[in-house]
């Protein structure tokens, strides 16, 4: 049985714990406000750059003179998957979902005989993947300096990605990242970037219809957009990876201000018996000496 | 009432402008060209350079570091960056202009032996520094 003041103790400890993870929960909700404008700013740019790339990849299509971006290497040996995790922990199961989907991948790729190559983006998934996967880190973005995620922060990954697969480094790129649905669900997702897999364009969809003129040629302008698209859907992945992760921390502290409420109900009725009991004792005490006498 | 189309300005990170206009300079990669409502549909890309909007209430400029454009029954235009010319001061503008500089040095030293690279961030260069003229800023002069 703790002591009174073993107990008082304790309960000062969990409010203060409550009181930490109240502000990172409301300081998540504000981020979360932030980063989910900042996604839905970027969507209009994807979606028309999908679209267009769509319907050019379907004009190019599969000829010999298409770039080795879309129509990849033509093997599959060597692949490169990029986790996209966060820089810090305390957000549920965020960090270790991504890692998992990863980890999982690269096994399943590994006994089908391919090689393996990891880059890790954000610290979190490093450390997941460390232990097991520890030898085929090829390498490491570190994005805690950067306060809000900007297009050349895309473009500095996809620019690593671009110079590996130009050197010849992987065959097929895939990135891994957690798809924001809402605060309490967030898909981890794996894409693939190389060779680039747009969706095709609609069957009667009048944009698939249209015929476009090219200026300057369609390989000259598909030469030129496609290291783009990778880019873009990096910088897709990145914006829905920070909004997923503020909206896991906003949750998952909200669960903790709960428990640690929860937690401090129960030590309050622990303290309050003994202090009770202690009562009673002394009155039983002072009755049994007053009656001895 | 002339006719118009609708035109949007992306860039990845916001959206720009989007409303009804009569007519968009682009500067293309190719030359400059003018877009007015049922041009026939085009996809180009860009060079850095000022995009013109002219719309019933004026025209607005903006300033483009590259990117595409397509024009469909609307124009698009997704612009790598973008800013309204009335943002870009000498500072933002000599940015711009060393980190095209920046870019072709390293083309330089990566693709020693092959000219297209080369050339092609020669000009990205030349064309950002153009457009030091084109918004009356006074040009920076890099040495090549």
């Amino acid at each position: 049985m703790p002591s009174l003041k073993d107990l008082k103790t304790r309960i000062e400890s969990v409010k203060s714990t409550r009181k930490i993870t109240k502000a990172m929960q409301m300081v998540a909700a504000a981020k979360l406000r932030r980063a989910q404008d900042a996604a839905e700013m970027a969507r209009p740019y994807t979606e028309r750059f999908n679209a267009v790339m769509g319907a050019l990849a379907a004009s190019v299509g599969d000829s010999d003179s298409a770039p080795k971006l879309l129509s990849g290497t033509g093997k599959d040996d060597v692949q490169l998957l990029v986790v996209m995790t966060a820089e810090r922990g305390l957000c549920g199961g965020f960090n270790a979902n991504i890692a998992k989907l990863a980890k999982q991948k690269a096994a399943e790729l590994k006994a089908k005989g391919k090689t393996v190559k990891i880059l890790t983006v954000g610290k979190k998934g490093r450390d997941a993947m460390k232990r097991d996967f520890g030898s085929l880190f090829i390498g490491h973005i570190d994005l805690s300096d950067v306060k809000r995620i900007g297009y050349a922060d895309a473009q500095g990954i996809a620019k690593d990605i671009l110079g590996r697969f130009d050197a010849g480094e992987f065959d097929v790129a895939t990135i891994f990242y957690a798809k924001f649905v809402n605060v309490v669900s967030q898909i981890p997702t794996a894409q693939q970037v190389i060779p680039a897999a747009f969706d095709a364009p609609e069957e009667g969809d009048a944009a698939s219809n249209t015929l476009y003129d090219y200026e300057p040629d369609e390989e000259a302008i598909l030469a030129d957009l496609l290291p783009r698209g990778v880019a873009t859907q990096i910088f897709a992945a990145l914006l829905e990876n920070g909004a997923s992760e503020q909206g896991a921390r906003m949750s998952a502290m909200d669960n903790a201000t709960r428990n640690a409420g929860e937690m401090i109900e129960k030590l309050t009725i622990e303290y309050n018996r003994s202090r009770q009991a202690v009562i009673t004792n002394e009155l039983i005490e002072i009755i049994s000496g007053a009656e001895a006498l | 009432m002339a006719e118009t189309m609708q035109f949007d300005l992306v860039s990845p990170e916001r959206s720009l402008m989007s409303a009804q206009v009569k007519s968009v300079q682009i500067p293309g990669a190719d030359g400059d060209m003018t877009a007015m409502p049922n041009h026939a549909p085009l996809i180009t890309t860009l060079r850095p350079g000022v995009l013109k909007v002219e719309t019933e209430k004026g025209t607005e400029e903006f300033v483009v570091t590259g990117g595409f454009a397509e024009l469909g029954e609307g124009l698009s235009v997704l612009a790598e960056r973008a800013v309204p010319k009335a943002d870009v001061d000498q500072a933002a503008y000599e940015a711009m202009v060393d980190e095209a500089h920046a870019a072709y040095k390293q083309t330089k030293e990566t693709f020693k032996n092959e000219p297209g690279p080369v050339d092609d961030a020669a000009k990205l260069l030349a064309d950002m520094v153009a457009v030091g003229t084109h918004i009356g800023l006074s040009p920076k002069q890099p040495s090549l």
